[in-house]
């Protein structure tokens, strides 16, 4: 069976112990990206009392020579709580704490995106952009295979999977069930679910969220993911091509727009912005994947629903474009656009500030500009 | 084994999730008829209030040329929700909620057979029509073998299973409590369930039903069939011939009355609409089954208390006609008529929708009357 020996444990001895009485002790999980710019780490402490605020919260530590971010001989760096949320597996009081990472002069991590995108953000908060992410994935056993895929082949063809009900059509529903859930619980700002055209993929939807909270809550909600799926023992994998071949790839679409876009008249805003995005195309590309472009090369082929990696496009109600136009926001002649080619391993910090910076602070150019 | 590896995950797991409080919050799962006529697809959106009546969901849309609907070009389409009903897998104040699909210039897709279902029913209104759906279906493994079969043969010939209990006779029961529970929460009419001739065969009544709302709750009772399998790890099939020989197919027969026919002396009323369908045969036909006839002419030979295809009959208490009288209405001279012909994985919208337009309309020949000239 490829589910891990730890879903094997007892969880009715597991859940004895969760039920016992904490007084006014209360867990706080501190998490944090790793050296990566993909992978997630946490660890807890005990505070005296409940964190009502993200001020609550005092800064912490940890060894980076253990997480791929500095060396041994001087590898403390600093966890800054940067956002808090409730811990739907510990439960209240208990909480969920996002944090940045610092290196040991202070300087933000290598992978700390978070720091310039907030600032970024600020720049243009009286516009008020709202983001929607659209995190594809896809459930592997612990063997790394397919989730519900037969060991040594594949399903029938993608056709019936996607948006999918009965056993020969959808793989996993229990873990997408108890993630909304817990998101939920958490105050994740999840807004829908569905399964998607490879079976055993799964397409989960957070926002609308405002500024810096987007990365916020997408990067909680795959590290709920990541934990819903250990209690399951199955994995969760955001890699943008996790089987070549006729199978689909997975993305993180995303849905931008700005005050001045939801209003009337306001596809005259986003017809700018996606003129604007016509000409960054390679910068953008760089900022969409954690290795400059490279993974989602594997992804943006231009088949399976998406652009080609080298060109750029945009069209109304086009799903093989860079850039689709929802029907309905052609329609309208207002609302918003979706820019498809950010690779599920994305992050959401990188990807929203280059949204920002082309569409908002008219950048051109391979470079971001300093500010 | 051949029950899934879904069904394996640890489900105290699962409810441990599932008992976490949600707030304000609450999950409207949209579900809709694909491309194929026969498919169902489903999402999930979360609302920020409890939905009270169908005016309160939102229209939505999705990617139909994942679905068999529509080109990737242009492949946008919308759902409009249609009837609403109490979801019991998430549990309130959650909600499932059946959609009517229409392409991007907003017309009704081809497998939208909703939306003239619901134009023939309001010119009938003042007739009630009701309908009852027996629905049959059989239980595969994933391995796509009837379930509880010996999996490289067969069962003891049909003879015990109908109605039967004991592990002997019946396979798949749990199945089948589940459904019934999960439908009697959800809202959905449905009316009894039973055992079928043949192995791992079942079935289900909705009913009755006026209008359109026949379609509606079928279509939402097939929904959550596939779900409950799902949870199981086993696999509803709709096919009329599962397995072909002497094994018996799978029909949706279904019961027709109007007013006038459940009122006293109706037996006159009834006759005179059989009289009607026996000069439409092939136009019902074609409406039966989801490929114009080709899915029925598998089952519908004259054996296995089916009529043949190619004949139209009627009679009292006749298992083997198109049309059956029971006999009890024989007796009190009224009340309905079942036709037996529906495939099981028919469209009820349509099914019903022919029943109205020639019994009720008195339409006549081989194509339906167009009432929008």
């Amino acid at each position: 069976m490829a589910t891990s020996a730890s879903a094997s444990l007892s969880k009715a001895v597991k859940q004895q112990y969760m039920a016992l009485p904490q007084g006014d002790k209360v867990q706080a999980m501190y998490i944090w990206i790793d050296g990566t710019g993909e992978g997630l780490r946490c660890k807890t402490r005990t505070l005296d009392f409940e964190p009502k605020c993200i001020e609550d919260l005092p800064e912490w530590n940890f060894d980076g020579s253990s997480t791929y971010q500095s060396e041994g001989s001087n590898s403390d760096m600093y966890l800054i709580p940067a956002a808090m949320f409730r811990d739907p597996f510990r439960k209240d009081p208990n909480k969920l704490v996002l944090c940045e990472v610092l290196k040991y002069n202070r300087k933000p991590a290598e992978t700390n995106l978070r720091i310039t995108c907030k600032k970024v953000m600020e720049m243009v908060e009286d516009q008020h952009p709202w983001f929607g992410m659209e995190q594809e994935y896809t459930i592997l056993g612990t063997d790394g295979h397919p989730f519900g895929w037969p060991s040594n082949g594949f399903p029938g063809p993608q056709g019936p999977y996607y948006c999918g009900v009965g056993a020969d059509k959808a793989y996993g529903r229990d873990i997408v069930e108890a993630h909304y859930r817990a998101c939920l619980y958490a105050g994740v700002q999840i807004c829908g679910t569905n399964a998607e055209v490879m079976p055993a993929q799964w397409e989960f939807q957070v926002g609308p969220c405002e500024g810096i909270n987007m990365g916020d809550h997408l990067w909680v909600a795959r590290f709920i993911l990541h934990r819903v799926c250990e209690d399951f023992g199955v994995v969760a994998s955001f890699d943008p091509k996790p089987i070549p071949g006729n199978w689909n790839g997975a993305g993180c679409h995303t849905n931008f727009s700005t005050k001045e876009m939801r209003e009337d008249g306001g596809l005259k805003a986003i017809e700018d912005s996606i003129e604007k995005l016509g000409k960054r195309h390679r910068y953008h590309i760089r900022a969409y994947d954690p290795k400059g472009g490279l993974d989602n090369a594997r992804r943006l082929t231009g088949h399976h629903e998406t652009s080609n990696i080298d060109e750029f496009s945009a069209g109304v109600a086009n799903r093989g474009a860079s850039i689709r136009i929802p029907r309905s926001v052609g329609q309208e002649k207002r609302g918003y656009f979706e820019d498809r080619r950010p690779s599920a391993n994305c992050d959401p910090y990188g990807v929203t500030e280059a949204l920002i910076r082309t569409c908002l602070l008219n950048e051109e150019g391979d470079e971001p500009a300093d500010y």
